[in-house]
């Protein structure tokens, strides 16, 4: 077998992995639990048991590479290297978010950092990504568009259209399908018609299939695809295996699910975990230096909770910029 | 009789339409939920429960789930509906209908004129719609006025729980493409809704309060605010007549002039953004039909022309309050 790439980082690469993901586990967690007590508004879709996945495939990446996001869009956001309290800003509707407080946690985007957006529509970001890539290869900047989208954004028209639009411009795209097994409550193995790799196959991309817990396999498969765009050969996608931990969005029951599903998954399938069981099995970093960034990050997203709690709210005044109104 | 809210209202319809008609059926993303997962079957009835019971009574031949891919399920319930059967879909948010417009606008709304009176497309898109809930920009819009400009569609925007039910039994029974607008932050409103089957027919305006005054014109939730200025103002000396159009497709014209040359003044409210809305359309109207009645300048209360924001504060500053609609019938009623 070879030797996994991810195993070759260096020190320093493997601690912000680790505190990637720990930032968004506790992220999460915390946003769950304040939605739980009526602090938080609106739509809010969690990523937590997915964090390999977005670390994985962003830990390379520059500002200058794009990134195109879906409705569970905070890890990615966090993976891309936004600030985690003007997310959480965001997400409360304060006046220094990210966005203002116009978007919310569905539309969270820092374009400086190279993240083009979650997004409401599902299947919203492929063709977004399509347009970065082209804008990379004309302008020559060197940069890559990876897109995101889940098991049941992988069946919207947009999102074949292009792979398909990808491959014919030979454009430095990475399609990420994150197959959490579920699209809301229904089941990717029944709506998903085909096999993800050969859905790739079949519009001349290279696939790869991996385990959305490991960070290192996720890791492998998305520096072979950046690779691969950097160098001028075209798309590629990766089909990342993987569970949330909550439901569809919060407040969702999830009487779909069988029973102890999450419990078993929570003890049995978490990144987290795994990193640490594998980083001190090879003897890369003692466990005490991830308790310490453990920590750290709890500390970092209190500060980040309670500076939006304390924030000031938009006002009418707000209400109608950046924006054509007059007329 | 019993109170029911709009939810169950609508669930009500659809339940008595397809125990009657065995071509209705139902499609549509989680409309039944559970499809190939480990847990309950039937375990959304939609996002908001809408559809919730009907696949347990009527099947999963009868309760389509759908992949998500609006274009393609959108568009098979059209060329169902062009076919034989008579689809109840739903595009979960009406914001979504940019995925699917063109098997709506180019097919559906379009065959019946296009080949010659030859086809009928007996089809109802469900869709949810409206600001409130803080759902943010791509969840929260109005956009019945998008649908009511094109030819061959019929846009119907219920505004409390008997209107829904009436109204969706005459969607379902209707040989055109239906688009039916559900507002979201109305499915727990209650009110007395009959049990048996009744219909509500289109392009009949309902007045909903009268008054001698100031004619208020007003789509969906907006009825209920309407309702609400009428009854306060009641006791102030100013008479409001509210006009609940029911469908803007077709539309009522001939009682919204009637109550605009009995009351001489006019107040349209529409959640929707305010360029191309049925606030300027009902404006236009009557400026061109009525200019000789009017005592005042016809008053738009509208959202702003901006997308619709996520923050609840500016969410709540974005939507027609009340206290808008007060402001603006006390100033035509020279009350200001
Ligand atoms: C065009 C469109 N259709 C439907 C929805 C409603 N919706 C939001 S998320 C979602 C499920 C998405 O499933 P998947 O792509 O697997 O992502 P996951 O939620 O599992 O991360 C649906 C149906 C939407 N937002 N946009
Ligand atoms: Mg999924």
């Amino acid at each position: 077998m070879q030797l996994s790439r991810g195993m070759q980082l260096s020190r320093e690469e493997l601690l912000r992995a680790y505190r990637g993901m720990r930032t968004i586990r506790d992220f999460e967690e915390r946003v769950h639990d304040e939605f739980a007590a009526g602090t938080i508004p609106g739509f809010v879709h969690l990523y937590a048991g997915e964090e390999a996945s977005a670390i994985g495939v962003c830990l390379d990446l520059e500002d200058k590479d794009r990134i195109a996001s879906t409705h569970r869009g905070h890890g990615h956001c966090i993976a891309k290297g936004c600030d985690v309290t003007g997310m959480m800003m965001e997400i409360y509707g304060r006046r220094d978010g990210l966005c203002g407080g116009k978007g919310g946690s569905m539309h969270i985007a820092d374009l400086a950092k190279g993240m083009m957006g979650a997004n409401g529509i599902v299947g919203g970001g492929p063709p977004l990504v399509c347009g970065a890539a082209l804008s990379a290869k004309t302008l020559k900047t060197g940069g890559v568009a990876v897109g995101f989208v889940g098991d049941g954004g992988s069946n919207q028209g947009t999102t074949l259209e292009s792979y398909n639009l990808a491959r014919v411009w030979n454009l430095p795209a990475v399609f990420v399908v994150e197959d959490n097994g579920y699209a809301e409550s229904t089941a990717s193995g029944w709506a998903v018609a085909g096999d993800q790799l050969k859905r790739a196959e079949a519009f001349g991309m290279p696939g790869r299939r991996v385990d959305g817990h490991d960070f290192f396999e996720v890791y492998d498969a998305a520096k072979e695809a950046i690779d691969r765009a950097r160098a001028g050969d075209g798309p590629s996608l990766i089909h990342v295996c993987l569970n949330r931990y909550y439901g569809h969005f919060e407040g969702d029951a999830m009487t779909y699910r069988g029973e102890g599903e999450v419990d078993r998954l929570r003890a049995e399938r978490d990144s987290l975990a795994l990193f640490r069981k594998r980083v001190s099995e090879a003897g890369l970093i003692e466990s005490g230096q991830l308790d310490d960034i453990d920590r750290e990050v709890a500390l970092i997203i209190d500060g980040a909770v309670a500076a939006s709690k304390a924030a000031p709210a938009p006002t009418l005044a707000d209400l109608t910029t950046d924006v054509y109104v007059s007329y | 009789m019993a109170k029911k809210t709009f939810r169950m209202a609508i669930n009500e319809a659809i339940a008595q339409e397809m125990r009657r008609d065995p071509t209705v059926i139902v499609m549509g993303e989680d409309n039944a939920g559970g499809m190939g997962a480990p847990g309950e079957d039937d375990a959304w009835g939609g996002v908001l429960g809408v559809t919730k019971g009907l696949m347990p009574e009527f099947g999963r031949e009868r309760v389509l789930d759908t992949p998500i891919t609006e274009s393609a399920f959108i568009g098979a319930a059209v060329g169902a509906a062009a076919t034989g059967l008579r689809p109840v879909a739903e595009l979960m948010f009406v914001d979504f209908m940019g995925v699917c417009l063109d098997q709506i606008y180019n097919q559906a709304g379009k065959f019946r004129y296009m080949f010659g009176g030859k086809a009928v497309t007996p089809l109802v898109i469900r869709t949810m719609f409206g600001a409130g809930f803080r759902a943010a920009s791509q969840h929260s819009q109005c956009l019945y006025p998008v649908f009511t400009h094109f030819p061959g569609l019929k846009v119907v925007i219920p505004s409390s729980p008997y209107e829904a039910k009436g109204l969706m039994i005459q969607s379902i029974r209707d040989d055109d493409p239906v688009i039916f607008f559900e507002h979201k932050v109305m499915y727990d409103d209650e009110e007395e809704v009959p049990d048996e089957s009744y219909t509500i027919p289109f392009g009949e305006a309902n007045l909903t309060r009268e008054g001698d005054d100031v004619t208020i014109v007003a789509f969906g939730r907006m009825v209920k605010l309407a309702n609400q200025v009428a009854d306060s103002l009641a006791g102030d000396g100013i008479g409001c007549t509210v006009v609940d159009p029911r469908t803007t497709s077709p539309l009522d014209t001939e009682t919204i002039l009637e109550c605009v040359a009995d009351t001489g003044r006019l107040v349209v409210v529409d959640e929707a953004n305010p360029r191309c809305s049925m606030a300027s359309d009902i404006a236009a109207l009557v400026a061109e039909n009525a200019f000789d009645a009017l005592k005042a300048p016809i008053r738009m209360v509208t959202a702003p022309h901006t997308p619709v924001p996520f923050s609840p504060d500016l969410e709540d500053l974005y939507i027609p309050t009340p206290e808008k609609i007060e402001a603006a019938v006390r100033e035509v009623a020279g009350r200001g």
